[in-house]
């Protein structure tokens, strides 16, 4: 029988196939609609089947929440973008056979991304990180403008560089894992070298360890290797921006958590805490102060994500039960909060045909309901009660304080920096004197609504099924 | 035994020259050589490992590195310097002099660092894991230290060349002929993406520096 395992994996790649052959954008916009919606039911039904563990899969709770919330984002984008393409075709930005294929790539990159997240050989799992990044490439690129091909290439380079930094440690760790479990498949399969860790080589573990921290850092997006993030942002279409920031970022943080804990099950072999809470820090200070110089609406939410994952890293270095849940629900939070930021950001940038700031101004008096929606979406990032993500962020904070309270200082500065920088960009665009064109947006909100009501609804009740799911893929990292 | 191995060291050995003559060429076309040339001599390093330790699979492995690296994607860059009529000469960042200095530190750091940490694995595959993080590095200095486009793509693939030999030394290591596939895939896009540039003849040139003007901050 089949599991829902290889149908999370099988239904886009699937999907992808059937889309390169439709012409028509409506038909595939819809089925692309479809396609997303039963790869999130075998998402869903992953929650309620039993672990496994093959040869070449695993599903234990922990990579079961990452891969209900790229199903899910995956989902609500897919709906997003069925609206939203349509105004692109229409305003000559793309034609027709080009989206034709960006619905075939959309399908392609979530399969790729799903093949990371349930791969139990550390092989797969790359080689499923690099397929995915390789399409986002091509995404980005998608309007072929100088500057979306500027972005793309710069993308490339970086994201490329990334991931082969990431392949050699992982040939370091198949050579650590060699000696305890012999030649072949055995020492690239997680659920063995996770067993044999203790037996590992602490030097190459360190080496390696090294390697993917800055391979599939880049990947996440941590500063000083985040260049390419911001730009391959704010060219893509935005949809893509949606799924870059929501999902890719995790599928990288991913990879680096499951590496974190092999090295974590060799005591002789180095840290990885202290090294992630310093990178965490970095990247969360830095873009916090960048915000303010940004003029470009999606750069703008591109360092906000930097942010926040600079304090998703954070908390996992922290370790420990209880900044691992708050991590993986800050995560979580953040998936869900910034993609529905891209879909409101994706109806101004409609409205006002422009991403600078200079040019989207007065929204309240022109486009009076984007502009609550957004102004919530905005609040919600920036971690104020009562939404989602001001309970992660209180929780990383507190757990911080009760253990280290002067380390805890730090992210609490860099958190209010970034708040001040929202809150004065929230003013520009939503008061002020309208300027420019306002278009009539054609986009569907209810992506956006769906996600400020999940987003509120975990900031005001947790449920205790969701908590206890939770709590068990936090003990699973150690 | 021995022998085997004192081959495929020689081989890889060959394989860093080669990454240090990528370094001071000063024209385009040379850049191309040195890199097909190092790429036939990874695809004979890696049919060795595969005849010596008798893995056929590698040999898939070695025949894409010949055919596509080796001919193919020197061929197809050297027509489209041709045919952009881009700069013939070596952009630099930093001097020959400085550049092959700076080469040989990063050289004599992978070989003390793989040799300090991996002293628990046979010495065999630590000196080829040196050489070829020797080799990777090195191909990592030359998208640094080159701006053009075309050398940029280069130093990526001598960088690839590095991990592939990285793959193959690490013995028994499964999927080395998978990656060397999907890494085949990235590389081609690289290629693609290069001819992208040939279209957009709005650049004018494939200049890193006139990129870094399209900058949306800037518009």
């Amino acid at each position: 029988m089949i599991h829902a395992y290889q149908l999370v994996v099988l239904a886009p790649y699937a999907a992808a196939l059937v889309l390169v052959a439709i012409p028509g954008y409506r038909v595939g916009a819809v089925l692309n609609v479809l396609a997303s919606a039963a790869t999130l039911a075998a998402g869903l039904w992953l929650m309620v089947s039993e672990g496994v563990v093959g040869e070449y899969a695993i599903v234990d709770e922990f990579n079961v929440v990452f891969i209900v919330i790229n199903t899910l984002v995956g989902f609500t984008t897919a709906l997003f973008s069925a609206s939203y393409i349509g105004h692109e075709i229409e305003s000559g930005r793309l034609s027709s056979s080009f989206v034709r294929f960006y619905h075939a790539m959309f399908q392609a990159m979530m399969g790729s991304m799903n093949v990371a997240l349930v791969a139990n050989n550390i092989g797969v799992m790359w080689v499923g990180l690099e397929l995915a990044t390789l399409i986002t490439v091509v995404m980005v690129g998608l309007y072929r403008t100088p500057q979306a091909i500027e972005a793309a290439w710069k993308y490339f380079i970086l994201a490329s560089v990334g991931i082969s930094l990431a392949f050699f440690g992982t040939i370091l760790i198949y050579l650590a894992g060699q000696p305890a479990l012999g030649e072949g498949v055995p020492a690239m399969t997680w659920s063995l070298l996770q067993a044999a860790a203790a037996q590992m080589d602490p030097a190459i573990l360190d080496l390696a360890f090294i390697f993917l921290l800055i391979g599939y850092g880049t990947k996440v997006g941590l500063a000083p290797l985040h260049a390419w993030l911001p730009d391959a942002h704010a060219e893509g279409p935005t949809p893509v921006s949606a799924v870059l920031s929501g999902l890719l970022l995790n599928v990288a943080l991913y990879a680096l958590l499951r590496f974190k804990m092999l090295v974590a099950g060799q005591p002789a072999a180095l840290d990885p805490g202290p090294v992630m809470i310093v990178m965490g820090l970095v990247s969360l200070i830095f873009a916090a102060f960048m915000l303010y110089q940004r003029r470009d609406i999606k750069r703008f939410f591109a360092y906000s994500s930097i942010e926040h994952m600079g304090l998703i890293v954070f908390a996992f270095g922290m370790g420990g039960p209880l900044a691992n849940f708050a991590g993986l629900l800050h995560m979580a939070m953040h998936s869900l909060t910034k993609s529905g930021i891209f879909f409101a950001v994706g109806h101004i940038a409609q409205a006002k045909g422009t991403q600078r700031f200079a040019d989207i101004q007065g929204l309240s008096v022109t486009h009076p309901r984007l502009a609550v929606a957004f102004a919530l979406a905005v609040v919600a990032i920036a971690g104020l009660p009562p939404f989602g993500v001001f309970t992660s962020e209180f929780l990383i904070l507190t757990t911080t304080f009760a253990r280290e309270p002067w380390l805890a200082l730090l992210p609490a500065f860099g958190l209010l920096i970034g708040f001040g920088a929202l809150l004065l960009r929230l003013q520009g665009t939503i008061f002020g004197e309208p300027v420019g064109p306002a278009h009539r947006v054609d986009a569907s909100s209810v992506p956006l609504v769906l996600h400020l009501l999940l987003v509120l609804a975990a900031g005001i009740f947790l449920p205790p099924a969701l908590v206890a799911w939770f709590q068990r893929a936090a003990e699973l990292l150690g | 035994m021995n022998q085997a191995y004192e081959i495929s060291h020689l081989l890889s050995g060959v394989m860093l020259v080669t990454s240090f003559a990528l370094l001071y060429q000063q024209r385009i076309a040379a850049v191309l050589n040195a890199f097909a040339a190092q790429s036939i001599v990874l695809a004979l390093a890696v049919a060795w490992a595969a005849w010596s330790s008798n893995r056929p699979d590698l040999f898939i492995t070695a025949l894409i590195a010949f055919t596509l690296k080796g001919i193919v994607i020197p061929v197809a860059l050297r027509r489209t310097v041709t045919r952009l009529g881009i700069h013939r000469e070596v952009e630099k960042v930093v001097g020959v002099g400085a550049a092959l200095l700076v080469g040989l530190a990063l050289t004599g750091l992978a070989q003390a660092l793989v040799v300090k940490v991996a002293s628990g694995t046979a010495s065999h595959a630590r000196e080829e894991l040196a050489l070829a993080l020797a080799i990777i590095l090195l191909g990592f200095l030359m998208m640094i230290v080159r701006r053009n486009a075309v050398t940029q793509v280069v130093g990526f693939m001598s960088m690839e060349n590095g991990l592939i030999l990285a793959a193959t030394g690490a013995r028994g290591m499964p999927l080395v002929v998978e990656v060397s596939v999907a890494f085949s895939v990235l590389i081609a896009l690289f290629v693609f993406a290069v001819f992208v540039f040939r279209i957009r003849e709005r650049f004018d040139t494939v200049d890193i520096e006139a990129l870094d003007r399209m900058r949306g901050d800037r518009r």
